[in-house]
């Protein structure tokens, strides 16, 4: 598996740390019901197709991204910036 | 039909055409008392105790696939009662026990064996954590033993003892625990709950789990609606997806687990084998492969083969331990999807829908829980009540927080497990 990074170009998926579903880039005020917690925290749609998650390239740019891809084929759609996904839906 | 070894005589002085299918094919009926979704280890081990336990013979298991196709018939098969956590220690300590009244009970020659898993640790540091499990294990009423380096070498000539990086310092051994053959648990369960007439329903696919008031009253299936007012949920892998048939999210992330196997050779390794400093466990199989593997992928994934850094990891694993195996060729790799909860802990619970109930989380570990799951929830499901030892498998702990069972002591999140 490898993962286009848009910093530093297509790299070993060993360079990237696994953070999760992208759902963490959504963090709950801190005052948030339990539920909302448990939703962010734990609770997962864990699609069998097409997913978004969170990467870091701990061994390259160290830049966090959201890596849009299939669970079933491995295939990756699309790579980009978790600071212009979290800006955009700013 | 029973098997004995008079039979095996008989049979094979008369041409073996006296043995018959260990169950029958037959076609779903309209209503039955209970269903249970998912016909692989776990499935089936319920319905055998819903049938036994509990005298409840009007049920079905719906499986997509063939019996025992799913992470049953895939796993590397190892058996053990070494968990720490309250919670786990009681259910596995339970699970053990079945195993080993499990072929008698089936009448089924599941090759259970009781060969004694040796762990490996390598520091000052990991020998006090594992006499603290040790004795952990003793206290659960089980059996350990902390090794010496002398009696490690005694008993594991093969390992590079000196290795510069990580030289062995000892083991913590498990005399009970050991390996068992992983398709013959599902046919033995399967053909003891079809002798009680639960049906075993193949190639039969739940699509949609019907919901009316809050309460449950049948699926449906690729093989029509099927009506009960009772439906477990016990798929594994696939949990997120039929959970979702009844408007759940669940606390899963589907993560792939793969494992090796070598070409047959003479038996070399005696017992089952883990490394302590990387991810490498191996044992030898009857047929003489060695049956080896490591850690996740760690990364979402429902495809059933992984990828080549955890395969050169396990791999590199181990060389480093036992250079001997470097001679032997790789047969083959695969993949399972495995169920992999944010605490590393199982699922055995109730649902807010009524009459549904939901059996899953196990991680990579759930072979060897395959009679523990199977009795405890069998038990909530024929009488409403958490059993004892699985007590603790709820799944409110990730809302609450409270009775979160993290085992590795990584922290309870789903990308630490
Ligand atoms: C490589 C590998 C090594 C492992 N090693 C070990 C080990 O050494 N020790 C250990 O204890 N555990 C081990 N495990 C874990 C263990 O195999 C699993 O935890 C356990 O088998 C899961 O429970 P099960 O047997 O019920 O699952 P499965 O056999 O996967 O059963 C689930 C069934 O549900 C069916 N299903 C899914 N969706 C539907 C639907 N919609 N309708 C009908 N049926 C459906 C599937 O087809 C499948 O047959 C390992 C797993 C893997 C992959
Ligand atoms: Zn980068």
């Amino acid at each position: 598996m490898r993962i286009n990074c848009p910093i530093c170009g297509d790299r070993d998926r060993r360079e990237y740390y696994y953070q999760g579903a992208a759902v963490t880039l959504d963090r709950p005020a801190p005052d948030a019901e339990e539920a909302v917690w448990e939703d962010y925290l734990h609770l997962r749609e864990n699609p069998a197709g097409r997913t978004r998650d969170l990467w870091h390239h701990e061994g390259g740019c160290g830049a966090w991204v959201v890596v849009t891809r299939d669970t079933v084929s491995h295939k990756i759609f699309e790579v980009a910036l978790a600071a212009d996904v979290k800006g955009a839906a700013r | 039909m029973r098997f004995s070894g008079w039979r095996v005589l008989r049979e094979g002085l008369t041409g073996n055409k006296g043995w018959a299918p260990h169950w029958r094919d037959p076609e779903p009926k309209a209503e039955y008392d209970a269903i249970i979704i998912g016909g692989g280890g776990h499935g089936l081990s319920t319905a055998y105790y819903l049938a036994k336990n509990h005298g409840m013979t009007n049920i079905a298991v719906l499986e997509k696939g063939y019996l025992g196709g799913g992470n049953v018939g895939r796993n590397t098969t190892i058996v053990r009662a070494n968990y720490g956590m309250p919670g786990n220690s009681e259910f596995y300590s339970h699970s053990l026990k079945l195993w080993e009244g499990m072929e008698q009970d089936l009448n089924y020659n599941v090759m259970h064996s009781q060969r004694g898993i040796i762990n490996l640790f390598h520091s000052d540091g990991q020998r006090d954590a594992f006499a603290r499990r040790g004795n952990t294990m003793i206290g659960q009423g089980d059996d350990a033993e902390l090794l010496d380096r002398a009696a490690v070498k005694r008993m594991l000539p093969y390992l590079d003892f000196d290795n510069a990086r990580f030289p062995v310092y000892g083991g913590l051994l498990h005399r009970r625990g050991g390996t068992a053959r992983h398709d013959a648990v599902a046919w033995g369960y399967a053909r003891g709950a079809d002798q009680r007439g639960v049906d075993l329903i193949q190639q039969c696919e739940v699509t949609g789990i019907d919901i009316e008031n809050g309460k449950v009253r049948g699926v449906q299936t690729t093989r029509g609606p099927i009506r009960a007012k009772k439906v477990g949920i016990v798929v594994a892998g696939r949990s997120g997806q039929v959970a979702a048939m009844a408007g759940m999210r669940l606390p899963i992330e589907s993560h792939v687990l793969q494992a090796f196997v070598t070409e047959g050779l003479k038996p070399v390794i005696d017992h089952v084998v883990s490394f302590g400093m990387g991810h490498f466990y191996i044992s030898q199989s009857d047929k003489g492969g060695l049956v080896f593997g490591g850690d996740l992928d760690f990364y979402a994934s429902y495809a059933s083969r992984g990828n080549m850094p955890m395969m050169e990891h396990v791999m590199e694993a181990g060389m480093t331990l036992m250079p001997m195996i470097g001679k032997a060729k790789v047969l083959r790799s695969w993949g399972g999807i495995m169920d992999m909860t944010p605490d590393g802990s199982p699922i055995i619970d109730k649902t807010d829908t009524e009459g549904l109930f939901i059996d899953c989380g196990w991680c990579y570990g759930g072979f060897k829980a395959v009679p523990g799951s199977g009795f405890s929830f069998a038990h909530l499901m024929a009488t409403g009540d958490h059993h004892g030892p699985a007590a603790k498998f709820r799944l409110d702990r990730f809302r609450t927080g409270y009775g979160l069972m993290d085992e590795e002591a990584t922290g309870a999140q789903h990308n630490l497990h």
